[in-house]
């Protein structure tokens, strides 16, 4: 270690949705490297530790080393002559990238589509369909009694939910911490966040619909049968128990995951939890909230809903946005093979898309953006190294409850930032387009679509 | 920079300059209106055409979390109206909560170049900022929600005042905001800490504060003239849209005794009962409102006047819009900020069929026909509340046309026709120089931007320029120029420039001490760190800093 040391009080880590500001970092500027993170859990620990200034080239181009300049020269031309490509990722960047990211999908008649299509997306479609009951994070940490957490295992995905915003702090009204709450795990296994709960429902696999479709019908005072237990694996009883101690509370939440949002039922799932805490609301204050997984997917979902009007999966090709899941979102237009390039920000599909959709990436030219090697930047035909945010690049970042917050980056990269080379790329783009493209014919994979 | 140009030939509306019509050159140069510019100047002759200053909306909903929280709740309110770009301007959703670059253009496709967002909490002043720096063309600020904040309720409870306001002016300076707002002051303890009740009062006691409404009023009232804010406390009063309302408006008006205070979407809080009635329909006390009112000029209002047809509630009323919820059909949205605030939102649909709709839009009205004083019962709707900003050219044709206004009247539930005293004031029609006023020069007046709403040399160069039309609904749907800053951005009909506009915010001054108070309160309550609240300049892009002008109430609305 060296003697060119430098303390960043009140940083913002950003590994995950709980986006937690209150990290102390010891940054060794010689190295390049993050020595010490105080108040980070394991995984922001990790988050800080690893991400040193690594010697990569700042791009390739099938695979050769360019300059950033013949980076954007080469992903400009993708972008321009493309008929229907795709802009992916964007939650692990900042907002200010992810404002651009969206302009140039508009400037292109692309689609816009985030990380949100294969995690929470459901629940923003059942929050499109009724609504939701929520607060801030510190809301609940101040006022709620019964917090229950259903689908999800914060132990290990985001630590400090249980120990900064939910279960052990003391609040306003809560001022003995975790004496005051009493806390519900709902999941199908005993996970590590098991042992927090008072109380802990092992439902069936595949059955948490009918697990809280039965307490609304208990909620609201109708009889369900005890049958349910052969088909949820939980007795009436608890059920009864459960639904009591709901509308008994003086403020409850209902924290979710992707055990609801990404198992049998998906946004029927989320609907019913969604729904449920809305019920609630009739005899006391309660609220739900998704417990958001990557560091700014909550930003990217508000950034594509300001500018576009929907949260993801949008397409752009006649001239204005058009949202549909299934056909707008990334995983459906690569296994359908219709996209004819992509643009990928901050994100990784390679690694975790479905075969068919990976496969249809290696068939088309894809630009990539990351600070890391990964398997997406292997299989680019441009790929960009970046700086990474909240470590070398200040912007903004939304808490999984759309708090925003800046970051305070740690040390400076010699790589640029996702804005500065997405602003460049655009400012490419433009001049080969002669501004914002404007639909002509038929566009896209349907013949019979048309702009008028 | 702008360009030098020389608009001949039409009719000026000029109210802050006294001129009604009269034909004369109006001369801009590098974004400024100028007494004359050199002969190589751009000419424009406007010839048969209106020229107006820019429209100023002083009270809408347009950017922020609560607005994008209405704006993803409804894709199926923004398939049926889409916007699509143009080589140099961006697409975007329309609906009752259009998309941020959508929101800029129509705005300035219906001559408008300044918009207020009127709701924002502290917490979301970041997200806000990043949201109105998208809305192209108009400048714009916000009001930061201070009605339901703890930590001043607890520096009130023990009558610290003094703090008070150093406290409210740290807030208003750290979020980057235009003026405060108060929202049902009192409510957010009774919905997030007693099973969503509400309060009623305003000599309730704010449990479990040693306050009632009428202490926090009557303080906020107090701090903000003291501090000189250019625009006064904007206050949404409590018991919004309850039967009998109208004693609670005039009480709120009351407590200001002499000391600038604005009265926001007055429509909402002008309502009356019907005496020994079980079943609680309102009736209109638009009369009593607009009365008081004219003969108090230390309050100003604006109308949110209620159009029918599609809208959104939004608001930090959340007990409100839980009892919407029950008129609005599915969707309901609660939002609670921590220390700060609540929020609800609520789809609505106002039919002119149904009493309660039609007796709105018969208040609505009727303040505007019974006001003495333009300068002060200003032009809106709470877009997208009572109607959204679309519907400003036929509110517009309403007040200026008689006849116009008679056949809406005819497919009107008249049974709510009968509870308001719209009839009673049908002969009043407003004229060029009215609307230029409400729309216009008041609401810059009531804003304090000195430089707003007029078109005397040093304004800036904000001009509509409208073509003359006996319909008026079409005439104001569509100014035939907008320019701003001194920059043609419509012209014949058309975007030929992207244009970003400017926030507007104040930076009241305060005594640092009282981040020594602040901050252990964010280390005990709030879930962010207190260095990462305020927000940095760098949100902010082009900006204007409108000065206060502390100790001399009132002085800034000159």
């Amino acid at each position: 270690m060296s003697d060119n040391i430098r303390t960043v009080t009140d940083a913002t880590c950003t590994f995950c949705g709980c986006v937690c500001d209150d990290i102390v970092l010891t940054v060794d500027l010689d190295t390049h490297s993050i020595t010490k993170s105080q108040n980070a859990c394991v995984l922001g620990k990790a988050w800080f530790k690893e991400h040193s200034i690594e010697e990569r080239p700042r791009a390739l181009i099938e695979g050769r080393e360019a300059s950033t300049e013949e980076a954007v020269e080469a992903a400009a031309h993708i972008l321009a002559d493309a008929r229907f490509p795709v802009v992916y990722g964007l939650s692990d960047t900042t907002c200010e990238a992810q404002r651009v990211a969206v302009s140039i999908a508009d400037m292109i008649g692309g689609t816009i589509d985030t990380t949100t299509s294969v995690c929470h997306g459901p629940t923003g479609m059942a929050f499109q369909a009724g609504g939701e009951s929520t607060a801030s994070l510190g809301e609940i940490r101040n006022r709620a009694d019964l917090v229950i957490f259903w689908g999800g295992n914060p132990a290990e995905a985001h630590p400090r939910l249980f120990a900064r915003y939910a279960v052990t702090p003391k609040g306003m009204y809560v001022p003995n911490g975790r004496k005051d709450r009493t806390v519900v795990l709902v999941d199908v296994r005993r996970t590590p966040s098991t042992p927090v709960a008072d109380i802990f429902l092992q439902v069936k696999p595949g059955s948490d619909f009918e697990v809280l479709w039965a307490l609304r019908a208990l909620v609201k005072g109708r009889k369900v049968d005890p049958s349910v237990e052969q088909r949820t694996g939980v007795t009436l009883a608890v059920l009864e128990d459960l639904a009591a101690r709901m509308k008994a509370c003086r403020f409850g939440v209902m924290f979710f995951g992707m055990g609801l949002t990404m198992t049998r039922g998906r946004h029927f799932n989320a609907g019913a939890l969604l729904a449920l805490a809305t019920d609630l609301n009739e005899f006391t204050h309660f609220v739900a909230a998704p417990v958001r997984g990557h560091g700014n997917v909550t930003g990217a979902d508000n950034v594509v809903s300001w500018q576009t009007g929907y949260p993801f999966g949008v397409n752009l090709s006649l001239g204005y946005p058009r949202f549909n899941p299934g056909e707008f979102t990334t995983v459906d237009l690569l296994v359908r093979g219709e996209a004819d390039a992509a643009l990928i920000i901050a994100s990784d599909p390679a690694s975790n898309f479905p075969k068919a959709a990976i496969e249809h990436l290696r068939r088309i030219p894809v630009i990539s953006l990351d600070p890391k090697s990964t398997l997406t930047g292997a299989l680019s035909r441009v790929a960009f190294t970046t700086s990474t945010y909240g470590i070398n690049v200040a912007g903004t970042a939304y808490r999984m409850d759309n708090v925003p917050l800046p970051l305070r980056p740690a040390f400076d990269s010699p790589y640029p930032s996702d804005q500065e080379i997405l602003t460049a790329i655009r400012a490419r783009v433009s001049e080969l387009l002669g501004g914002n493209r404007l639909p002509v014919g038929p566009v896209g994979p349907s013949p019979a679509r048309s702009a008028s | 920079m702008g360009s030098l140009l020389r608009i001949v030939n039409g009719r000026v509306y000029d109210p802050a300059n006294g001129i009604d019509g009269e034909v004369r050159d109006v001369c801009v140069r590098d974004g400024r209106i100028v007494a004359d510019v050199p002969p190589e100047a751009r000419r424009i002759d406007v010839h048969g055409m209106v020229v107006m200053p820019g429209g100023i909306d002083v009270h809408c909903h347009i950017a922020g979390t609560k607005v994008n929280l209405a704006r993803k709740v409804q894709p199926e309110d923004h398939r049926h109206d889409v916007h699509p770009r143009t080589r140099i301007t961006r697409s975007g959703t329309g609906g009752s909560v259009p998309s941020t670059f959508a929101t800029g253009y129509r705005y300035a496709a219906l001559g408008y170049t300044t918009a207020m967002e009127a709701a924002v909490t502290p917490l979301g002043a970041r997200s806000t900022l990043e949201e109105l720096n998208d809305t192209p063309v108009l400048d714009k600020g916000f009001f930061v929600l201070v009605g339901n904040n703890v930590l001043l309720f607890r520096l009130l409870q023990e009558g610290r005042f003094e703090e008070f306001r150093h406290a409210l002016a740290w807030w208003l300076s750290v979020t980057r905001a235009y003026a405060p707002k108060l929202v049902n002051p009192g409510a957010d303890e009774a919905w997030k800490g007693h099973r969503n009740a509400n309060i009623t009062d305003l000599d309730a006691k704010i449990d479990p504060f040693n306050l009632t409404p009428r202490q926090v009023i009557a303080a906020f009232i107090d701090a903000a003239n003291t501090l000189g804010l250019p625009h006064p406390v904007h206050i949404h009063c409590n018991n919004l849209g309850h039967s009998g309302n109208y004693e609670t408006t005039l009480e709120t008006m009351r407590i200001a005794e002499g000391r600038r205070a604005h009265i926001t979407h007055i429509q909402f809080h002008s309502y009356g009962s019907v005496a020994g009635k079980s079943r609680d329909n309102p009736t209109s006390k638009a009369s009593e409102i607009a009365e008081f009112v004219n003969t108090h000029p230390n309050i100003t209002a604006d109308v949110g006047a209620v159009m029918f047809g599609r809208s959104t509630s939004m608001t930090a009323d959340a007990p409100l819009a839980y009892m919407l919820r029950q008129f609005g059909g599915h969707k309901w949205i609660n939002a609670d900020t921590e220390m700060e605030s609540g929020c609800g939102i609520v789809p609505f649909t106002y039919q002119d069929r149904v009493y309660t709709n039609a007796l709105q839009w018969a208040i609505g009205l009727e303040l505007f026909l019974r006001s003495e004083d333009p300068w002060r019962m200003v032009f809106s709707t709470d877009h997208p509340n009572g109607g959204t900003f679309m519907t400003y050219p036929a509110l517009i044709r309403l007040l200026m046309d008689r006849e116009y206004r008679k056949q809406q009247m005819a497919h009107v539930n008249q049974l709510a026709l009968d509870h308001s005293g719209l009839r009673d004031c049908m002969d009043r029609e407003y004229s060029l120089y009215e609307i230029a006023i409400i729309t216009r020069a008041g609401p810059a007046r009531l804003l304090g931007l000195a430089d707003k709403g007029h078109l005397g040399v040093g304004a800036d160069a904000d001009i509509t320029i409208y073509e003359e039309n006996a319909d008026k609904e079409a005439m104001f749907s569509a100014p035939r120029y907008l320019i701003k800053d001194g920059e043609l951005v419509i012209e014949d009909h058309e975007f030929r420039a992207e244009h970003e506009g400017r926030i507007l915010h104040v930076a009241p001054g305060y005594d640092s001490a009282i981040e020594q108070v602040i901050e252990p309160f964010f280390e005990d309550y709030y879930s962010i760190r207190f260095a990462n609240y305020p927000v940095h300049e760098s949100y902010l892009h082009h900006h204007q800093l409108v000065p206060t002008v502390p100790g001399t109430p009132g002085a800034a609305a000159t």
